[in-house]
């Protein structure tokens, strides 16, 4: 096996047994990298600073007891601000832009002695869910259909970071998740992708687009990895406000493999008209094996899911609008070339027409809209009348003694690039189905690969669970894992 | 509710995004469309429920009332498009 294609726990062991080198983990990414330039997975690549990194991780192997991620070698998502390093959300409009300071998750990750490869791709300002807004052009699914060379999405916005871990070009990646970033990706590309409780990671640092919805969180080719990356990444932050202040627990500790007397929620809502019956059969195995294992499956109700997209699309969008009011050619990134006799104003309108994709437009327009006097009442404060309900769906249930909630991931799985151009945005927005709900409620889900569709597509389940219960959302997902027997890789391609 | 050509004009002025004449219909129909999905909240009941503000239920942390930062004109003005003199320039702002 190559040491690209490792696990993260398989990696620290054999990095402390000295089976190999940091170094030589990180030269067989980078090798691995620079041959998969048709997944367009890493946009800037940080091969000298890996290097420097993987010798120090080395080092401190050699000295002594290091943290679980000493060595390992981690591929980061456009939004977070790298020091030194290209950072600009896959938009035009920060182009050239190189911060002068870390977010809080990657410093945690350097301190932690991970490796830095690169940055990679994803939807511009993470607005996207088939990585097909980038600037950098479109990140390709390293899976194919069966007999087919028709190149597929792998999801978004965190398209870049699910190609890259599931092609083996790193060993993990940070991803972001607002509306299902990090969910759907991974369920297109047969990974594991976690969304913690809102305020688990801090924010600081990694570009905003919905500060009330984002949360950065790992994806990972297993629980276990996953388990392993959130503990580097989480924490209380000064300089976030809305990371909570309570102690990160040992969430590799917590997976037992051990559910037993756990209670299960299947929400009937999530049952879509249209559904394809491969999802709808995985959802019902998914439910046997845990049930196998211990847990009590209820049927339950969560009421207002339907209203979640429409109240989603109204809260985000305002969100944008706000922050991303800063992009004005004033401080960083793109500056419009102007005219004779322009002033601040034109040079504000030509640098966001020309610096904005045309869904972040679309985005910002419509969020200045539902905030604009008149109708601010009537959409954005409903829109939060309705998020106060999803969320005491959520509430209700797990008063009533419910510890997971088991649902879809994905309404299908991955599509081909270019299948949705002509489709209304509204369309593209319902990738979003079953995820979204979670950020609106800030709880934390993990989606878990369970299985291959008739095209040999991997598909995901995912696992909902309490606010700050991380580590028994991750003990659940390990063994639905274990119990789906998940291994397939995609066949390589590129 | 459906936008209308003048309403897409004044958004896009609002959001301080040009938009050419000649693109306003096709905006106005673009979000119109979206503005119609989004319509589905008004069959939510939402009397006596308040908005949420916070995601989690948290006060605020404070902290002492004190200056943390600065002294980093350099870093700051790294990437801006336009510096003289240390200060951020753009086009003449008063006549």
């Amino acid at each position: 096996m190559t040491l690209n294609a490792l696990t993260i726990a398989e990696a620290r062991a054999g990095l402390r047994r000295g089976d190999f080198t940091a170094a030589e983990l990180t030269a067989a990414c980078l090798e691995a990298t620079a041959a998969a330039g048709a997944l367009n997975a890493f946009v800037h690549v940080a091969g000298e600073r890996a290097r420097a990194m993987a010798a120090a991780a080395d080092a401190r192997l050699a000295a002594g007891p290091a943290p679980s991620l000493c060595g390992i070698p981690l591929g980061i998502k456009d939004l977070y601000c790298t020091e030194g390093v290209p950072s600009q959300a896959a938009s035009r409009i920060l182009a050239g832009f190189r911060p002068p300071y870390e977010s809080t998750v990657t410093r945690q990750l350097w301190q932690a002695g991970a490796v830095m490869l690169g940055k990679l791709n994803m939807d511009e300002f993470a607005m996207g869910s088939s990585n097909e807004t980038s600037c950098y052009g479109p990140a390709v699914n390293p899976w194919r259909r069966q007999g087919d060379s028709a190149p597929l999405t792998p999801g978004g916005s965190s398209g870049g970071s699910a190609a890259a871990v599931a092609a083996g070009l790193c060993l993990g990646a940070t991803g972001t998740d607002t509306g299902g970033s990090i969910r759907q990706p991974a369920a297109f590309t047969g990974i594991v992708g976690l969304k913690p409780t809102y305020g688990r990671c801090s924010r600081w640092g990694i570009v905003a687009f919905a500060s009330s919805l984002d949360q950065a969180g790992p994806m990972a080719r297993t629980v276990r990895d996953a388990a392993i990356l959130l503990a580097a990444m989480a924490g209380p932050d000064p300089f976030d406000s809305t990371s909570a202040d309570i102690p990160v627990p040992d969430f590799e500790a917590a997976l037992t493999g051990d559910i037993r007397g756990s209670r299960i929620g299947i929400p009937r809502e999530y049952r879509m008209p249209g559904m394809p019956a491969a999802i709808e059969r995985l959802w019902a195995e998914g439910a046997a094996m845990l049930r196998a294992a211990g847990a009590t499956v209820v049927d339950i109700s969560l009421p207002h899911t339907r209203f979640a997209l429409p109240a989603y699309y109204v809260i985000a969008p305002a969100e944008a609008s706000s922050n991303l009011a800063r992009y004005d050619g004033v401080r960083y990134g793109h500056r419009a070339r102007l005219g004779a006799g322009d002033g601040i104003v034109e040079m504000y309108e030509k640098t966001r027409a020309e610096g904005f994709g045309p869904e972040v437009r679309r985005r910002v327009m419509l969020g200045t809209y539902v905030l604009s006097a008149g109708f601010y009442d009537a959409y954005y404060n409903r829109a939060r009348k309705v998020r106060t309900l999803i969320r005491r769906d959520f509430e209700t249930v797990f008063a009533a003694g419910i510890d997971a909630i088991l649902t879809p991931a994905t309404p299908s799985a991955a599509f081909p690039l270019g299948a949705m151009e002509k489709a209304d945005p509204v369309e593209m927005y319902l990738n979003d189905v079953f995820t979204v709900t979670v950020n609106l409620a800030g709880l934390p889900a993990i989606a878990v690969p369970a299985g291959l569709d008739g095209d040999g597509l991997p598909l995901g389940l995912q696992l909902i669970g309490q606010p700050w219960q991380e580590a028994a959302l991750l003990n659940h997902a390990d063994v639905l894992e274990s119990a789906a027997g998940f291994v397939s890789r995609p066949a390589k391609w590129w | 509710m459906a936008i209308d050509i003048d309403t897409a004009r004044k958004v896009a002025g609002l959001a301080r995004i040009r938009v050419e004449e000649a693109a306003l219909p096709g905006l106005a129909a673009e979000l119109s469309r979206i503005l119609a999905f989004m319509e589905e909240l008004n069959a939510v009941d939402v009397a006596g429920v308040e908005p949420m503000v916070s995601v989690t239920p948290m006060r605020l942390r404070r902290r002492a009332d004190v200056v943390t930062d600065g002294d980093c004109q350099g870093p700051v003005l790294a990437n801006a498009p336009e510096a003289a003199e240390g200060f951020f320039a753009v086009p003449r702002v008063v006549e």
